[in-house]
């Protein structure tokens, strides 16, 4: 194991799968000086071929990525933040995620699209958005929402090495967060959720972002006697039911903590499968935690209000699950 | 395959070819049509009747191995780079055999053996997806091109300004093909776009030509030399091919109009005139280098591989409704 932050852990893939496959290659904006850092260096070592600036022009790198994938590459398009997405949206939805089947299954589109998402640092409206349920909705592409650095690396490499389309949704907040990384090369499959935290009487799921304050959040729950199990699935698409349901067949009691706005949100996908095949289970109604039906405001105060915090997970969990007597 | 020759006509040979292939996908059509209105089809079909001159004239000088993009009116494409007729008609009657195995059907011809990307339900979204195609053609220096072929009401989407830029920036060996038919589906062309879309290329200082549409041989002459410009790793080139879009928008398209009209009978008698296929056999004959015995036997050959299609495809089994859960993933259920 070696110490990495989360940056570094996505930067260590991006090496790693550029220097095992010639096919590998990177584009979008601002690649090359690495906004993020996590694809720092990696012009210097693997030349402009390899990775590359594009102009500011997103619908028609989405397009690109298609092409080039037709061609043979192993794409990984970085669109720096989510709500750049919208912007290359067509071939996102009408082109990468149905063309498969349009082809009859002719075509493979190895693409990896990474993005940054999530609010919590005055980025405001237009660079705070989490698009998980718009991308799950889709049909044809698979979503990574890595936690950690070692599942951050591990699933990267997944998607990297992978015949499908896949976004790979970047924890924006928590590129200085550090973890536990496996020495050697490793990848986590898709649709394997992981227990983070295991518990008796309350399961807590938490998507990407929202991981470090469930954690927070079982510990201070811990110290009121409630052992709260905290699951996180790692990928949306493909989704771990068979893991949620055994968590919650175990508890009886769910809170789903998704920082997407809450009106179809992942949290709510998630909550439509507990009912349909945990109902008898259920000890309680299922919670979700998630950010209201509002745009990202500005001033750190606004924010704050409406952003899913450890305090907003202990007040759901103990909504519907009281510490044993 | 036919090489290219830009600088000298077509050959006999080539030029019989180029007639036949026109001919292929007029007659294709012309039975998609009755079967449309004769409702066996199960969706619509948006027809490339009258503009055979640009597909033809076009494939004719790619190699097997180019790539092409091309539209929602993308039978002519789908033929003229050498797509299967039966499995095109089979997809389209949304047969197990079809060339999609059914799930793509009239909008979604695309056949990767054959360097056809598909057809483009999404007017415009070929555009980007050449030039990806291109653009992993360059970092392999395969020598190979990306042709896209799109609409006048294409060029009024932003990502051809966009995909102008990054080809002409990177040198990307793609060739843009702006049939302009005079109609963004059921407006008129004049009502929606400014200016004249060649100058829109021309912004970018890349090798431009404005050909009528409606001539093959004009067409092929100007395919050639951007087509090995392309190659030769001098970057993209641009196309405009002045055409008449004799069919409507669509199949059936008089019971959405309800009465109203974007035309009239005399415009689309005025092009029937410049027919691409008449005035080539017309010329060939002049010429000296098919007698009409010659079109003739042609014109039965291509009824044949028509009459061939068709049976193929009502001998076909009906697309097999689970293959919807194996094909949205490589290797994952969706």
């Amino acid at each position: 194991m070696a110490r990495r932050r989360y940056t570094q852990a996505i930067n260590d893939a991006l090496f790693e799968e550029m220097e095992r496959d010639p096919k590998v290659i990177v584009f979008g904006e601002d690649v090359e000086l690495a906004i993020f850092g996590d694809t720092r260096g990696l012009l210097a070592r693997f030349g402009h071929d390899r990775i590359r600036n594009t102009p500011i022009c997103e619908a028609t790198l989405t397009g690109m990525a298609v092409g080039a994938a037709a061609a043979g590459y192993r794409v990984v398009l970085h669109m720096m933040f989510s709500n750049f997405l919208y912007t290359g949206f067509d071939a996102i939805a009408n082109q990468m995620a149905k063309l498969r089947l349009m082809t009859g299954g002719q075509l493979e589109l190895p693409i990896t699209i990474m993005s940054g998402y999530g609010g919590g640092r005055s980025n405001a409206a237009q660079h705070s958005d989490t698009p998980h349920s718009l991308l799950m909705n889709l049909g044809g592409v698979n979503v990574a929402v890595p936690a950690t650095p070692a599942d951050a690396k591990g699933l990267l490499k997944n998607a990297i090495r992978g015949r499908n389309p896949t976004f790979f949704m970047e924890a924006s907040g928590q590129g200085a967060t550090s973890g536990e990384v496996p020495e050697g090369d490793y990848t986590i499959a898709f649709g394997k959720a992981n227990i983070a935290r295991p518990g008796r009487d309350v399961t807590i799921i938490a998507i990407g972002t929202m991981l470090r304050p469930a954690l927070a959040a079982a510990q201070e729950l811990e110290s009121q006697g409630i052992s709260a199990e905290v699951l996180d699935p790692r990928t949306l698409v493909p989704l771990d039911e068979e893991a949620i349901l055994r968590s919650v067949g175990k508890t009886g009691r769910v809170v789903i903590v998704d920082e997407g706005r809450d009106r179809a949100s992942a949290a709510s996908h998630i909550a439509a499968v507990i009912a349909d095949e945990a109902f008898e289970s259920l000890q309680a109604p299922v919670k979700r935690v998630t950010v209201p039906n509002v745009a990202m405001p500005y001033a750190p105060n606004a924010e704050a209000r409406v952003f899913p915090s450890e305090e907003h997970i202990v007040k759901a969990v103990t909504s519907i699950a009281r510490a044993a007597a | 395959m036919i090489q290219p020759t830009a600088d000298a006509g077509p050959t006999p040979a080539q030029s019989l070819a180029l007639y036949e292939r026109m001919l292929l996908i007029r007659r294709m059509e012309e039975k998609l049509s009755a079967d449309s209105a004769a409702g066996v089809l199960p969706g619509a079909v948006h027809l490339y009747i009258g503009q055979e001159a640009v597909a033809a004239g076009v494939c004719m000088q790619l190699q097997e191995t180019d790539w092409i993009t091309s539209t929602h009116r993308g039978h002519g494409h789908f033929l003229g780079k050498g797509g299967d007729p039966q499995a095109m008609m089979a997809e389209i009657w949304g047969k197990k055999t079809g060339i999609c195995k059914g799930m793509g059907g009239s909008m979604h011809v695309a056949d990767l053996t054959k360097g056809i990307l598909g057809a483009n339900g999404i007017v415009g979204g070929g555009l980007a997806i050449s030039v990806g195609a291109a653009f992993g053609e360059k970092l392999s220096g395969s020598g190979k091109v990306a042709v896209c072929f799109f609409g006048d009401g294409a060029s009024n989407q932003g990502v051809f300004m966009e995909c102008l830029n990054v080809s002409t920036l990177w040198e990307l060996p793609v060739v843009f093909v702006c049939e302009h038919n005079h109609f963004s589906e059921f407006t008129r062309a004049e009502q929606v776009t400014a200016g004249n879309i060649v100058d829109r290329a021309r912004a970018f200082k890349i090798h431009t030509a404005v050909v009528d549409g409606n001539d093959v041989e004009a067409v092929w002459h100007a395919a050639g030399t951007a087509v090995a410009l392309a190659r030769s790793g001098k970057g993209p080139c641009f196309i405009e091919a002045e055409t008449y879009r004799i069919k409507g928008h669509m199949e059936f398209e008089k019971e959405l109009l309800a009465g109203g009209a974007y035309r009239n009978q005399q415009e689309i008698d005025t092009w029937l005139a410049r027919d691409p296929i008449a005035s080539w056999g017309g010329k060939l004959t002049r010429d000296g280098i098919a007698t009409p015995g010659k079109l003739e036997e042609i014109a039965t050959r291509v009824d044949k591989i028509v009459a061939d299609a068709v049976t193929f495809s009502q001998n076909s089994e009906p697309a097999d409704p689970e293959l919807v859960f194996d094909l949205m993933f490589a290797g994952q259920k969706p």
